[in-house]
């Protein structure tokens, strides 16, 4: 376990000129997103770093006044590649306000609907979209020194995957091309028919709704399934090794690259699969549901497990401003005082908040985007932390590594590590994996978690898919069930999006919607400084970076931030532009990097 | 090979006369991207069957998408500019996301696309249709939102955001003639949007004649009927059959289904590879296809106004239908009665030689 409070600042004190780079926008990731950049290239490292979004489009005022069982379809429309995750997520919260819970056998169908989508999603991402920052034609281009050193290293893991040398792993994730790229490609249209199989469509359901789901349980349902779940898990028995080959060799073909896109160990997972044997969906029982889930809840500082508690969890949300383009709140009307436990809701929670847009030209020394800037209250020293997601999967193995509650058959916790157990396959015997606890919160271990997980979630899936036969042999095939709609109530869900954190908040007065904000993981990973200053995870992460690229100013392709910004699997509808143009020389002056003056 | 090895090829195969095609492809509108990662899921055409020429006489189609391209930034935006300066042609426009109305408000923008290297300010969404459309082959929309506005033109929206042919004009003519291109779907069914994006690149190569539209605008092969007219649950609505509770195999129209009056073609296609879609597999039709959408179809969970009435009388014919229907249903899960074991053939046949 890493104990690591702060990433380590080189400050070498040489004068150096900053050069201003931006990209907008950065490109394979999901939505607009605009990085901004002062790099020093005498010193190879990013100075500063601003993260801007140019996407605004009004969910929390447009859903006031709506019939609440509407939320879980209209906030599905959030997000183009993980709808599914805040059609899930709201009809949590649907469940809680309602007070009702689904039959068994629809929590499972829900399970292996959402196993299907982060199968599928975490694929997509990592191979088609991360895999070309990674690929011949990308490290040609950035890294002449590292083509060469990779085509006489022998990949270590070769037999398991058939790809000799590093470079032919590289060479296979050239885009439209490559033979993984085309491979990964198909593999995610297979796991999006599993994804339809329980949920409908991708990547907007059409069978979830509060108290249960529309499909139709059948033999030939969990057939159809496990047959293509079957060809998922001997895929991953590829897979892991194959990327573990790539990210071991940027360590050591780039000594320092633990350095890129690192940041303090600052963690959260609002927890995913929910047992339906101990799920209520009560707000009183939920500290117990919580910790019953298959990927554990939890919020990691610097190493350390704080809390499993989703109660806690819950209250110590705060919204901060400071430069995003909305008027405060502070002082407009508090819908919830107190949790359904009495316990006091801060008026800068999400159930509290009102969202008033003042849209404003941009300045990145006041306001300069459309993300909020979601932090965590840290009671034990009354810090704002800045949490980040990681992309999801690095934070969801800490916590759920730590908490020690997952066991399961095909995974399992040890409290330092999460172990996955694949069977045999058509061609590939048995298979055992074990992600541990790495040394750094970087890119790198960001995107080896993201392949891990697959692997974590086809294991979830065999598990789940075994319950739901269970509930269908036995007879107990009701999907669903029946509710009225309140006129007063409050309900909140927790789960994880693909890429991390996902929440939804719901005020309902006189049966309609009086108050609903959602936050997902990105706004947690690409909100700009907040009110104290502090900047966000992005930001932090890209201002830490050295650079490896070869390439001078003339060329700079800014692979590294790309490497480190990427990692968070950005999701933007939930993104980073930069515009690598004429860099222009800003000031020459000490380069007071950080902060610090030497 | 050789040309003159294949001379029959030479006569029925010809290159398009329109060696390259570059699609341009703007997400930044009110959306969510699912438009895009809905192509990828496409496989009729698959978005690489497209890229790298598997169907004959295609041109060679360059697809610059910003959640798929290998370019970052001003690499990835040199191709905006391009297409503004009339360097990129021909190109097809596909805009994805709902199209804000930014003279709404005195400063700032709703959507944003790069940033203006004069300004250091974003450049809106709007100023690069503005930019782009009048270059434009084709202009397509890609999905509900572009095509009428869609979820974030709800009621009550801060954006007051639109479709692309409000923005541009219902009468509005691309340079080549063909007015804006409507797939709605939110999002966009895979094949859908693949197949139209093909017949456009046919009608490029002059393979195939003007695109078919109806009046809103919507590729009639695809949307010229109804979702029920596709369903396979339609015959449980035939015999006054319906759903008491989600997850029941029957019809699910009084559970919120809006099937019957919806244009669109899912539960016949699909959602991809046959698998999946909607009443057909358990979710209420929720309209997201309509001009409509979502406004005019919600609370989404309550029976539609019209079909009341119509499910009402169709449950008295459809109950005596169905009454009838288990009588003939019981008769012909029953074998012959000639199948039999025994000394004595009954079939009828009256052998003579044995």
């Amino acid at each position: 376990m890493s104990t690591i409070t702060a990433p380590n600042v080189k400050n070498t004190g040489k004068k150096g000129n900053l050069v201003e780079m931006n990209w907008d926008p950065i490109t394979r990731i999901v939505g607009s997103l605009g990085i901004f950049t002062k790099i020093d290239f005498e010193n190879r490292t990013v100075a500063e770093c601003h993260s801007t979004s140019s996407i605004f489009r009004g969910y929390s005022i447009f859903m006031k006044g709506k019939d609440p069982r509407d939320a879980h379809f209209i906030t599905s429309r959030i997000c183009g590649i993980c709808g599914d995750n805040h059609a899930t997520c709201a009809t949590y919260a649907q469940n809680m306000a309602f007070g009702i819970k689904p039959p068994p056998i629809a929590e499972w169908i829900v399970n292996l609907g959402e196993a299907a989508e982060y199968m599928f999603d975490h694929n997509i991402f990592q191979d088609n979209l991360v895999g070309v920052d990674f690929c011949e034609q990308m490290v040609k281009e950035t890294n002449p020194s590292v083509w060469a050193k990779a085509q006489s290293t022998p990949a270590p893991h070769a037999a398991d995957h058939s790809y000799k040398t590093i470079a032919d792993i590289m060479t296979a994730l050239n885009p439209f091309s490559g033979s993984f790229y085309l491979e990964a490609l198909q593999m995610s249209r297979m796991t999006r028919e599993m994804f339809c199989l329980m949920e409908g469509r991708h990547v907007h359901p059409s069978t979830l709704y509060p108290g249960g789901v529309g499909t139709v349980p059948t033999v030939q349902l969990f057939t159809d399934y496990i047959v293509r779940l079957m060809k998922y898990v001997e895929f991953m028995k590829k897979v892991v090794p194959f990327h573990d080959d790539l990210f071991d060799f940027f360590y050591d073909a780039l000594p320092g690259y633990e350095e890129v896109g690192r940041r303090r160990i600052l963690l959260g997972c609002w927890g995913s699969f929910n047992n339906p044997d101990v799920c209520d969906y009560t707000y009183k029982n939920m500290t117990n549901w919580g910790r019953h889930m298959y990927v554990t809840p939890g919020v990691v500082v610097d190493g350390e497990l704080v809390t499993t508690d989703l109660v806690e969890i819950n209250l110590n949300i705060r919204i901060l401003l400071g430069s995003s383009y909305y008027d405060d709140w502070q002082n407009a009307q508090t819908f919830v005082t107190h949790d359904p436990l009495g316990n006091p809701v801060d008026q800068r929670h999400p159930w509290n908040q009102t969202t008033t847009p003042r849209p404003q030209k941009r300045n990145f020394d006041d306001k300069y985007t459309w993300v909020m800037s979601p932090r965590w209250y840290d009671k034990r020293t009354g810090d704002y932390l800045a949490l980040d997601t990681g992309g999801g999967p690095i934070a969801r193995f800490w916590a759920t590594a730590l908490a020690g509650k997952v066991d399961i058959g095909y995974v399992k916790s040890t409290g330092k590590s999460v172990k996955i157990y694949l069977p045999k396959t058509a061609t590939k015997g048995e298979v055992e994996f074990e992600w541990k606890i790495p040394k750094w919160s970087n890119a790198i271990e960001r995107d080896r978690a993201r392949t891990y997980f697959q692997a974590y979630a086809a294991g979830c899936a065999l598990h789940f898919a075994e319950q739901a036969m269970k509930e269908l042999h036995a007879g107990r095939t009701r999907t669903w069930t029946d509710f009225k709609v309140p006129d007063e109530a409050i309900g909140c869900g927790f789960h994880e999006a693909v890429r991390g954190v996902l929440s939804h908040h719901v005020v309902i007065k006189n049966g309609k919607i009086a108050n609903y904000h959602p936050y997902p993981p990105t706004p947690w990973n690409a909100n700009p400084r907040d009110s104290f200053g502090t900047p966000g995870p992005y930001e932090d992460a890209v201002q830490n970076t050295p650079i490896f690229e070869e390439n001078g100013r003339d060329k700079f392709k800014g692979i590294d931030i790309m490497r480190a910004v990427r990692s968070f699997d950005p999701c933007l509808p939930c993104g980073v532009h930069m515009y690598d143009g004429q860099g222009q020389i800003l000031e020459t002056r000490h380069s007071p990097m950080f902060g610090l003056e030497s | 090979m050789p040309p003159e090895a294949i001379p029959y090829g030479r006569k029925t195969q010809r290159p398009s006369p329109v060696a390259e095609v570059h699609v341009v492809w703007m997400t930044a509108g009110l959306g969510c991207d699912g438009d895009s990662v809905s192509i990828t899921a496409a496989t009729q055409p698959s978005i690489e069957d497209i890229v790298l020429g598997a169907i004959p006489g295609l041109p060679k189609v360059h697809v610059h998408n910003p959640v798929i391209a290998y370019e970052n930034g001003a690499d990835f935006l040199k191709y905006w500019y391009q297409a503004e300066k009339g360097e990129l042609d021909p190109f097809v426009l596909v805009v994805e996301g709902s199209i804000p109305n930014e003279k709404i408000k005195k400063d700032g923008y709703w959507a944003a696309l790069g940033t203006d290297p004069n300004t250091g300010q974003p450049i809106p969404t709007c100023d690069w249709i503005d930019r782009l459309a009048p270059k434009a082959l084709a202009v397509v929309a890609a999905g509900t939102c572009a095509a009428y506005g869609g979820i974030h033109a709800m009621e009550g929206n801060p954006t007051g955001c639109m479709g692309l042919a409000d923005y541009l004009g219902w009468e509005w003519k691309s340079k080549a003639g063909l007015p804006v291109v409507n797939v709605p779907g939110c999002p966009v069914q895979p094949d859908n949007f693949m197949e139209t994006l093909l017949y456009l690149l046919y009608q490029v190569s002059g393979l195939a004649p003007m695109i078919p539209l109806d009046d809103q605008l919507r590729p009639t092969w695809l949307f010229g009927r109804t979702v029920h007219e596709g369903c396979d649950r339609a015959g449980y609505y035939e015999q006054g059959d319906f759903a008491e509770s989600y997850g029941s195999p029957k019809c699910i129209v009084k559970l919120g289904c809006w099937g019957p009056v919806v244009n669109c073609n899912v539960p016949k296609r699909g959602w991809m590879n046959g698998i999946g879609g909607c009443p057909n597999v358990g979710g209420i039709c929720i309209g997201c296809t309509m001009p409509g959408f979502p406004d005019k179809f919600m609370p989404f969970m309550d029976e539609p106004p019209g079909g009341k009435l119509s499910s009402s009388a169709v449950s008295v014919y459809g109950s005596a239908i169905r009454t009838l229907r288990s009588f003939t249903n019981k008769t012909v899960n029953k074998e012959p009665k000639w199948r039999h074991g025994g000394r004595e053939l009954t079939t009828g046949y009256r052998p003579s030689s044995y």
